[in-house]
This record gives C-alpha cells, sequence and structure tokens, in this order.
C-alpha cells in the first residue's frame, strides 16, 4: 500500500516515474487514436496489426542475435515489428478492398498467419544459441520491470510525437470519420488520411508493445474510446476524454505493477483501463445502465399514472397493483379504489389533456409527427397558451359519461 | 515407420482432424462475417483455464475444458450485454471483453507463476502437438492390438469426439443453419429460431476451440476456422462446394504444415523440428493467399464465372 503511495506520487524513484509518464503518453494516445478508429467502426484492425508485430519482432531478434549475439536491441526490435505490422495491414485492407471477403475474416486470417509464423520463428530462435532470449517472452505480454532508463526514454519520446501528430491532424480524421464523402469534396485525398491514421495506429501498438505485449496493447485502442463514448456525444470531447482515461488507466496500471514483485504491467493497465469502461457503462448520465433503468422506470410510471388516471375518469375499476400503489401515494384513490376529489378532478385534467392531444393530432398531423408523441407531456409545456385556446375553441364538446 | 507410428501418426491425426473440424465450422463463421468470435474464444481460454486451475488444483482435462467452456459462454454473454446494453458496437464490445478477460487470466497467471505450476502464455498459445507420443505404436500391428491401443493419448479420442458432434450438428441443422447464415429474417418468418441456432454455433465453436486448444495451442485454432473456410469461399459461388474446398484445404495445411516444420530444417541441415502449430497455421495463410490471388470467384460481385 505504501509502494502503491509512492509509486503514485511519483517518489519510487527516477525509472518508475519515467516508465510511467511513458505508459500514461502512450495510454493517451492510443486513445486518441483508437476514438477515431472506432468512428470508423474499425475498432479490430488493431488486432490484426498487433498480432502481425511477431514475425517481424522474431526476425529482427534472430538477424540481430546472429549479427551481435544478443538480440535485445529495442530500436531494431521495434523498426522490425513495424515492418510486418505495415506489411500485415497492407494485407488486411488489400483483401477487404480487393476480394469478395469482409474485413472480419481479412482480420483474423492476418492474425493468426502472421501469429503463428512469428511462433515457427521463435522455436527457430530457440534451437539456436541466441542470448536474451527470455527478453523476447517480455513481448508477449509485456514488462516494464526490467526496462532500462534509454528504452523507457525511446518509448515516453515516440508517445510524445504520437500525440503531437494527432492533435495536429485531428479535424481532418474527424472529417474522414464522419463524412469521407464531403471530405473528399473539399479537396483532401481521403484515402491518404486513412493510411496516416492507420499508420499513426501501427506506431502506437508497435512503441506499445515494451509496455503491455502484443496481445494486451488492443485493449489501449479500444477499452478507452469505447468508454469515453458513454460520457459525451461530440467527438471532440470524445477523444479528448479518451486520451484522458487512456492516461489514467496507464497511470494507475503502471503504479499497481510497482506495488509488487513480478506483477506484469500490461494486464494492470488493461483491468484498470477496464474498471474505467465499467464505471462508464454503469454510472454514465446520458448511456449508462443505471441511467435508462431509471429512465424507464420514471417512464413506466408516468404511463401507469396517466393510464390509472384516464380509468378513473371513465369510471372504469383499476387493477393493476403499480397503478394503484401510484394513485393511492399520490392521495388520488382511497384505500378501496375510489376517487377522492383530488382524484377526480386530477382525472378530469387528464382526460381533457388527453381530447387536447387527441385534437391537435388530428388537426396537425404533421406538426405532431415532431413533437413528443407518447402524449405524456403535458401539452402546456409542448404548445403556447394561445395555442391551446384555440384549440380548446375547436374541441367538441365532451359527452357526459356519468 | 516405426519411427512415424511412434511419433508422428497420432499428432498428425490429431491435426488433421482439428483442421477440418474448424474449417467446417469456419465456413459457417466467414459467412455470417462472425469470423473474429473464434478469436475472442480462444483467447478467453486461457483465463478459464487459470481459473479453473485456481478452484480445482488440477490440470485434469476435463476440468479444463470446462472451465474453458464456461469462460467461452460468459464472454458471448458479456459481449452482447455490453453490446445491447451500452449500445457500443459489436466489434468494439468484443474487443473489450475478450483483451479484459486475457487479461484477467495472465494476471492470475504471473501472480501464481511463483508457485512452480506447469502452465504459461506460451504453452497456452503454441500448443505441445509434439509431445503427443504413443509409446505402444512400435508398428503397423500396433494399430491392431488393443493393448496398444489403450495407450493411445486421451487427446485423440477427445479430438475425434468433438469432430464427429460437429459434423452430425452440421447434417442434422444443415438448413436452419444455412437459412439462419444467409437470411436471419426469412429464417425467423420460418420458425427455425435463428437465435437458438446462432447460441449452438457459438457453442460448437467453443467446444472445437477447446478441444483444440488442448492439444495444439490457440492460434491454430484461429487460423483454422478462417482461413481454408475464407479460401474456399474465393474458390465457388455454391456453400457445399465451399465446404468441400474448405476440408481439402484443411487436409492440405494439417498434412504440409505438420511435415514441413518436421522436415524443412532437416533439408537445412539443422537436426531440430519447428513448432508443427505453427507451421500448420502458416500454411493455412499461404493457402488463402493463394486463393485471393487467383482464386476464380474472388471478386466481390460474386458474379466472375457465370456457371
Amino acid at each position: 500500500m505504501e509502494t502503491w503511495w509512492r509509486a503514485l506520487t511519483f517518489t519510487l524513484g527516477y525509472n518508475t516515474s519515467l516508465v510511467t509518464v511513458g505508459a500514461m503518453l502512450l495510454a493517451a494516445a492510443a486513445g486518441m487514436v483508437g476514438s477515431y478508429i472506432l468512428l470508423r467502426k474499425r475498432a479490430l484492425v488493431s488486432d490484426a496489426i498487433s498480432h502481425a508485430t511477431l514475425p517481424g519482432l522474431a526476425l529482427a531478434f534472430l538477424v540481430m542475435g546472429i549479427w551481435q549475439g544478443d538480440g535485445r536491441v529495442l530500436p531494431v526490435l521495434l523498426a522490425g515489428a513495424a515492418g510486418s505490422a505495415a506489411l500485415g495491414l497492407w494485407l488486411v485492407q488489400r483483401i477487404a478492398e480487393r476480394t469478395r471477403l469482409g474485413e472480419d475474416a481479412a482480420i483474423g486470417a492476418v492474425l493468426s498467419t502472421f501469429f503463428a509464423f512469428g511462433v515457427v520463428l521463435i522455436t527457430v530462435i530457440q534451437t539456436l544459441s541466441v542470448r536474451g532470449q527470455s527478453g523476447l517472452n517480455s513481448y508477449l505480454v509485456g514488462a516494464t520491470a526490467g526496462m532500462l532508463y534509454s528504452e523507457a526514454l525511446l518509448i515516453a519520446a515516440c508517445a510524445l510525437g504520437l500525440l503531437v501528430a494527432l492533435l495536429v491532424w485531428r479535424r481532418d480524421f474527424l472529417l474522414l470519420c464522419f463524412d469521407p464523402a464531403f471530405a473528399r469534396t473539399q479537396g483532401y485525398n481521403t484515402s491518404r488520411l486513412d493510411l496516416l491514421l492507420l499508420l499513426l495506429l501501427m506506431a502506437v501498438v508497435v512503441i506499445g508493445l515494451k509496455v503491455t505485449g502484443l496481445i494486451l496493447i488492443v485493449a489501449l485502442t479500444i477499452i478507452p474510446p469505447v468508454a469515453a463514448r458513454f460520457w459525451t456525444d461530440q467527438p471532440m470531447r470524445m477523444v479528448a476524454l479518451a486520451a484522458l482515461l487512456g492516461a489514467l488507466a496507464g497511470y494507475l496500471g503502471v503504479t499497481l505493477s510497482s506495488v509488487r514483485e513480478g506483477l506484469p504491467t500490461g494486464p494492470l493497465i488493461v483491468l484498470s483501463a477496464f474498471g474505467l469502461f465499467l464505471i462508464s457503462f454503469l454510472f454514465s448520465p446520458r448511456r449508462g445502465v443505471l441511467a435508462s433503468l431509471l429512465a424507464y422506470q420514471r417512464l413506466r410510471r408516468r404511463v401507469h399514472l396517466r393510464q390509472g388516471l384516464l380509468a378513473l375518469g371513465r369510471n372504469e375499476p383499476i387493477f393493476d397493483g403499480l397503478t394503484l400503489r401510484l394513485l393511492r401515494r399520490r392521495g388520488l384513490v382511497r384505500r378501496d379504489g375510489v376517487a377522492t376529489p383530488a382524484g377526480e378532478a386530477a382525472a378530469r385534467d387528464a382526460e381533457h389533456e388527453e381530447r387536447l392531444w387527441a385534437h391537435y393530432r388530428r388537426r396537425y398531423p404533421d406538426d405532431a409527427l415532431h413533437r413528443e408523441h407518447a402524449g405524456l407531456t403535458p401539452i402546456g409545456q409542448v404548445l403556447s397558451a394561445d395555442a391551446i385556446m384555440a384549440l380548446e375553441a375547436e374541441l367538441p364538446p365532451a359527452e357526459v359519461t356519468r | 515407420m516405426n519411427e512415424f507410428m511412434m511419433f508422428s501418426l497420432v499428432p498428425l491425426t490429431i491435426a488433421i482432424i482439428i483442421s477440418m473440424t474448424c474449417a467446417l465450422l469456419g465456413n459457417f463463421l466467414v459467412l455470417r462475417r462472425q469470423s473474429l468470435i473464434g478469436d475472442a474464444i480462444s483467447h478467453v481460454a486461457l483465463p478459464g483455464i487459470v481459473v479453473s486451475f485456481l478452484i480445482t488444483g488440477t490440470l485434469a482435462s476435463l476440468a479444463m475444458m470446462l472451465g474453458a467452456g464456461v469462460a467461452a459462454l460468459v464472454t458471448v454473454a458479456l459481449i452482447e450485454l455490453v453490446r445491447r446494453l451500452g449500445r457500443v458496437e459489436g466489434t468494439a464490445a468484443m474487443g473489450v471483453v475478450f483483451t479484459s478477460l486475457f487479461a484477467v487470466g495472465v494476471l492470475l497467471l504471473e501472480w501464481h507463476g511463483a508457485s512452480g505450476v506447469h502452465l504459461d502464455v506460451e504453452h497456452a498459445l503454441y500448443g505441445n502437438l509434439e509431445s503427443l507420443i504413443w509409446f505402444d505404436g512400435v508398428s503397423l500391428a500396433s494399430l491392431f492390438d488393443p493393448q496398444a491401443l489403450a495407450d493411445l493419448p486421451p487427446q485423440l479420442g477427445r479430438a475425434a469426439w468433438v469432430g464427429l458432434v460437429v459434423v452430425a450438428f452440421v447434417v442434422v441443422m444443415r438448413r436452419p443453419l444455412v437459412l439462419a447464415s444467409f437470411d436471419p429474417d426469412f429464417a425467423a418468418s420460418m420458425r427455425t429460431r435463428p437465435a437458438l441456432v446462432d447460441l449452438m454455433l457459438v457453442t460448437l465453436v467453443a467446444v472445437a476451440a477447446i478441444a483444440a486448444f488442448e492439444a495444439v495451442g490457440s492460434i491454430i485454432v484461429i487460423a483454422m476456422f478462417i482461413c481454408p473456410a475464407a479460401a474456399a469461399r474465393l474458390m465457388t459461388n455454391r456453400l457445399g462446394v465451399q465446404i468441400v474446398w474448405s476440408q481439402v484445404f484443411a487436409l492440405l495445411a494439417a498434412v504440409g504444415g505438420y511435415l514441413l516444420a518436421g522436415e524443412a530444417p532437416r533439408w537445412l541441415g539443422f537436426d531440430t523440428s519447428l513448432s508443427a502449430a505453427g507451421m500448420i497455421a502458416s500454411l493455412a495463410g499461404l493457402i488463402l493467399l493463394a486463393a485471393c490471388l487467383f482464386g476464380p470467384c474472388r471478386a466481390r460481385t460474386g458474379a466472375a464465372h457465370q456457371d
């Protein structure tokens, strides 16, 4: 607990702090680029990219190992990873564009095949006597514990560069996501812009390999944007929020992993992100589950109340338990189900309102279509007083029910 | 020959059975554009197995398969929950759920990794096809020797059972399955219960993935669900022919990949072998690549050839 607090306040040593900052920058960049990808409905493209890094990674390791005796040179490994990821990405694009296969099949085929070939290469590496073989496994699930200072610096610097690039091109990407045809008429080269976006995604994935590992980096490009989508309907705010949530997840994950020896960073970052997603999913006031549930309950009560009042007005018996409870709680009916004076007044109001709405719908069907059509809002809140006066004047006299 | 009986017969047979089983189901996944459900399910097998190990304390096959099966069903349910309640797009919901569950699996594994359990991420991904040795398989005669047959690795029997169940499912349910794959609305109007068929398909995908997972690792599973079926899709416009093609491709990839993994290094002068599962999947990818380049029906319009 104390170690965690020290990690949280950046007092656990320079290296840990640098890793934390690097992970936060990386996760922020991942959240931003992931938002655009999510808006383009291609969330799992990053899955293909991340799995496709393995053969390049292994090949670079093999070459460096044979050449220098030790394959663990981060810049070369990342360059190799980027190379094979680019090839995989190109294949996904080509298969989805040029053949009848859907993008899902293209993604699945590329990710499994590339990963499998990477596994074959790893078995080749295992037969050779190259030092630092265990270092390769850290790219599968990520490890920041043994990260060198220079590596952490490289990751942080690259992540910062990506963030700047994403900020510079934010409006272009937005246009691409929402209206590619319009973007073309405005003189944007959309296919090049699309490529740029995917290249930035690839860069995020490749840089993140060392932090979360290649299987889990996908999560950083998907979960924060999905979580951010719950809180806002404005795309720019969503991108900013996704960056913020990503950074928060990175911060929590890295600091948590420093609590105990051998705790893997990647899963902790992903689970932190998932925690943030869960909070958004449940408690977001706009689209959250709780908010939807409450809105549903409110609507249900209003419908029951209105139906109950109309039944009272028509002197019909009420059997529904919820309706009776609602009416009784408001003092509109007595215990035996007979209307109180207040209830009779409310019932007359409701009946009048219903007739006004019905007349309005008959008289101005087009206008009514554009208004709230459940007829549950008091008509006084929808129409002006003059309009209601005019409607009331046109209203045919009510038939006497009792 | 004797060496082949002992070391290669069982792994090769298992690889063939699993490849063909996965490819059979893959036809429908590719048609429905649900290819990635296989990806998600094979990822969450890891947390399922780890949790079942933590609960039962054994690595017995039954417990492992049960754990992975429960995890698969939980995943499908969670994906639907996030998609429906959160109004999140389908692929994104899938991404959220399976990566998080996989993270749980890795975390639990590393947390308890110190206790010296033989269970690691690599094993789960790569499988250990080569270790399925039939010690009593000394010659051709062993095939008819009940005593030797009793010593066959249990994975073989399990893979065979799963293969039979999948074939039976596809044969019995072929009409509702095809109907629901091409036109779910029409299927619903014909009262063939497309939702139920969907659920059964996903369950069988999970069963096949888990049986394969135990024997050959999860990579080959994803490749086999997608590559042969996708390649077959580019060869023909008829479903029946497509299924036959996918089976041929799966067989080709399994046999070729297995032999290549064992023999290729020897041609180059090394006395080792490569990952058979990885090689099989790579070969399946190459077959798909060839189909993408030369398949007679690769164009999107589907009217490349009138026949």
